[in-house]
């Protein structure tokens, strides 16, 4: 770290915060500092790094494996790194994964079952009790998480894997000082600013020798933590400025959502011939539901040994864009390109409300980038309000 | 909340059960009888409901109960080999191990049924699902009013449970018409679609409960025949299909519109999916 | 005659028919039975009747070399055999077989028609009851087409 020591030292003895002191500034050591609590704390701990000119959320012990200086350019079907020439950690802002890489793994195997004789054992796969502290969770991100465990572990049955992986996360959000091209969370009332849902958020400043974290506990855990840290309390102009950043995020949002009761919109509008013009331009490719971070299908496969002695389910991540998702004997029910589309996006924006409460959509914007031919789900929104407007009536 | 000491009953996990009896019912459909090795671990089942079979190594259907209700410990599914799964469930043989994990949904509406007519209209495979709705109808006649069942398959080769239609059939408190799509000269029953059945009955509609279940075609012209006789739309139900792969709502497979077929059914009132069915790739 | 004319009135095909329509219907029309295996008529005959069921059920078959006799449609008690009657060339197109002791009010076709022809009010308050059979009749077979009961290879 070449970070020179700005920040005024807690003696060691003293523990948590005061009420006054709810906002402290955290620099890098400081941040770095916060790894390694975390670790010592026995999480894994988890933030984005840089890979196959992406940022991916992996493994980190240090700042170093953070995408330090890097910015993401993101447009529909487009996604760029570049280094943004100015010193600052978190200036990217979601990348292809997203947290659900670890809470809902791409593959789970559920049980085995083992046949000795005639006697057959299923032997349920443990749970794994690994406790993760996610590192830079958007508010977007935070959003999503909840929406998963309302579908995983809030409904009548619950999910054993997703509520083990899930159990004593520690997340540290980070306010977005940047929305992406294809961000819109504003409109769909996720961000940018995390609200709740984390441990503590992190917003990044410009401190004139270097990046500074305004840094807000919001559970006893972050509080606990945060007074080990080393840190000094937030000015109110250092305060003011975090604000202001997030406040000139929620202005410059690359895309917006239409304000409307969408459940309404698209229930209404089933069989709109929208449908079919975007299933001219979809590859039903089911990239958006791989980078959806609230996405929750899978799929089972079953497996077993040459002998049959040993046989094992597994899920994995499976997709409403394929023809094998809606099979029932005889054929899929959905066969075509645009009956897809639309279970796809009435599920997100519609029936999602019907069955979760809330939203299926966050405005994080994956799906809209890494549509391989740039299919824009705002746009698909707004082109359905549109139809329903009276060209006369419009002002 | 405190977590609970005791590890959560994994809901994708399956029980052993043994096949303890195989019938071959028509082409292709088999009845199997299944005994949990634990007889414990399972809720009763509910008519209408169903289980997740698995063939070990092959992988796990949902399959309907099919059997009497009364009798808890026989757990009676019949089958048509149509895939890979269900194919290789029907080639089972008595003491074959079998991984059950149920039961699962929400069933027929026998409670709301009581005091009423209740018109069963049933095509092919779909009496399978009915028929224990039919047991409970039938061992406790006095809680209803007329009760019609109407069932209609391919051809009288396809026709199943025929010693309990014709024990039904023979009831003097109860009206049964089986009719087929086509037969042979040597048929003497019925030949027509079960829908053209409905307007020859004799029931009160405004005090009717409908239960349908059969591919979904003969659904939409049998709802539409009840309702023309004037049966309301809430007091329809029918049993949905939908590819099914988890039974508890993560998979999201089975969504028919707004709702998971697994979870919030089978069994619907049709005022529920009005406006749905008639929706194409839904 | 008034004993016909009591039939016809009460028969649910003919529910409502206004006393003048049904004396002209009665005019055409006559009492019949069929024992069970009596056909009553075979496909190519001239279609010059057409059977009110009253009681029993008919088999409609078709038969084709090799497959013997298949049957597509039963009727019975309230219903119509016959709509062949209505549109040249007035030929039956199916056989229909007697299952069961059939009796039947059987109206000449011919006699029908030209009474029709002579009173379209009677013609288009026969034609609203024959319609539906047509109609019904045309929904049924489709579904047949569609084979739902069947597994798709």
């Amino acid at each position: 770290m070449t970070f020179p020591r700005k920040v005024v030292r807690e003696q060691p003895t003293q523990r948590g915060l005061m009420g006054s002191e709810k906002q402290a500034i955290l620099d890098a050591e400081g941040l770095q500092a916060l790894l390694t609590a975390l670790k010592a704390r026995g999480y894994r701990v988890i933030g984005p790094t840089l890979s196959d000119q992406a940022v991916i959320y992996d493994d980190i012990e240090t700042l170093d494996e953070l995408p330090r200086g890097w910015r993401d350019e993101q447009d529909g079907g487009h996604y760029r790194l570049v280094e943004s020439g100015e010193d600052r950690f978190f200036d990217f802002v979601v990348g292809p994964q997203s947290w659900k890489k670890f809470l809902h793994p791409p593959q789970q195997t559920l049980w085995r079952a083992r046949r000795e004789g005639e006697a057959v054992t299923v032997t349920p796969e443990p749970a794994e009790p690994e406790r993760f502290a996610f590192i830079g969770v958007r508010s977007c991100e935070i959003h999503a998480i909840a929406i998963q465990d309302r579908v995983l572990i809030e409904g009548p049955h619950a999910d054993p894997h997703y509520r083990a992986r899930r159990q004593d996360n520690f997340i540290v959000a980070v306010n977005c000082a940047r929305a992406a091209g294809t961000c819109f969370c504003a409109s769909m009332n996720t961000g940018p600013k995390a609200e709740s849902g984390f441990d503590l958020a992190l917003t990044e400043i410009d401190g004139p020798e270097g990046p500074l974290f305004v840094a807000e506990s919001a559970s006893a855990a972050g509080e606990d933590l945060l007074g080990e840290l080393p840190r000094r309390p937030a000015t109110p102009e250092e305060v003011a400025a975090g604000t202001a950043a997030v406040a000139a995020t929620a202005r410059s949002m690359g895309r917006e959502m239409p304000a409307e009761d969408l459940r309404d919109l698209l229930l209404r509008n089933l069989e709109h011939p929208r449908w079919e013009e975007v299933a001219e331009r979809c590859l039903t490719c089911a990239n958006c539901t791989m980078v959806c971070p609230t996405c929750f299908c899978t799929s089972v496969e079953d497996a077993s040994d040459l002998t049959g002695q040993e046989t094992s389910r597994s899920r994995r991540w499976d997709s409403c864009f394929t023809l094998d998702y809606s099979y029932i004997h005889g054929g899929s029910v959905r066969s075509s390109t645009q009956s897809r589309y639309r279970q796809w996006m009435t599920h997100k924006l519609a029936t999602w409300h019907d069955q979760f409460d809330s939203s299926g959509c966050v405005g994080c914007g994956r799906c809209i980038t890494w549509c391989p031919v740039g299919i824009d789900i705002t746009e698909e929104v707004r082109a359905i309000r549109d139809s329903e407007r009276d060209p006369v009536s419009e002002s | 909340m405190a977590a609970p000491e005791t590890a959560p009953l994994d809901p994708m996990a399956p029980l052993v059960a043994r096949v303890t009896r195989r019938h071959h019912d028509a082409p292709e459909v088999f009845t199997l009888e299944l005994e949990p090795e634990d007889p414990g671990a399972l809720a009763p089942f509910a008519p209408g409901q169903f289980n997740m079979l698995t063939v070990f190594g092959v992988g796990e259907v949902p399959i309907s109960f099919s059997g009497d209700p009364v009798d808890q410990n026989r757990l009676v599914h019949t089958i048509r080999a149509v895939g890979p799964v269900s194919g290789a469930l029907t080639e089972l043989e008595p003491g074959a191990a079998v991984g059950l994990r149920g039961p699962f949904g929400v069933g027929w509406p026998m409670a709301e049924a009581e005091g009423k007519d209740v018109v069963v209209v049933a095509g092919g495979l779909g009496l399978a699902p009915l028929r224990p709705a039919l047991y409970r109808l039938f061992a406790e006649r006095e809680r209803y009013g007329k009760i019609v069942l109407l069932y209609g398959t391919r051809s009288p080769d396809d026709i199943l449970f025929r010693r309990e239609l014709e024990a039904w059939r023979g009831r003097l408190d109860a009206e049964v018409e089986v009719t087929v799509d086509h037969a042979m000269a040597a048929w003497h029953g019925n030949v027509g679609v079960v829908t053209t059945l409905i307007p020859r009955c004799s029931f009160d509609p405004a005090q009717t409960v409908a239960l349908v279940c059969g591919p979904e075609v003969m659904m939409r012209f049998a709802i539409a025949a009840l309702m023309d006789a004037g049966v309301a739309a809430d007091d329809i139900y029918l049993s949905m299909e939908r590819n099914m792969k988890c039974a508890v709502g993560f998979c999201g497979h089975c969504q028919f519109g707004p709702v998971f077929v697994c979870r919030d059914g089978p069994v619907f009132p049709y005022a529920r999916l009005r406006g749905l069915l008639a929706l194409k790739e839904l | 005659m008034e004993g016909l004319e009591r039939i016809v009135k009460e028969h649910v095909f003919f529910a409502d028919l206004t006393d003048d329509f049904c004396k002209l219907v009665c005019g055409c029309a006559k009492n019949v039975r069929f024992e069970a295996g009596d056909y009553l008529f075979r496909e190519g005959d001239p279609a010059d009747q057409l059977y009110v069921i009253r009681e029993g059920r008919v088999a409609m078959e078709l038969s084709a070399p090799g497959h013997g006799s298949m049957t597509f449609q039963t009727v019975g008690e309230g219903e119509i055999v016959g709509i062949s009657w209505l549109i040249p060339p007035y030929r039956w197109t199916y056989d229909a077989k007697a299952l069961e002791r059939i009796r039947a009010i059987s109206i000449d076709a011919t006699c029908i028609r030209r009474k029709c022809e002579d009173d379209h009010d009677l013609g288009y308050e026969l034609m609203k009851r024959f319609v539906p059979v047509i109609i019904e009749r045309l929904h049924a077979t489709r579904l047949q087409m569609l084979d739902v009961y069947g597994t798709k290879s």
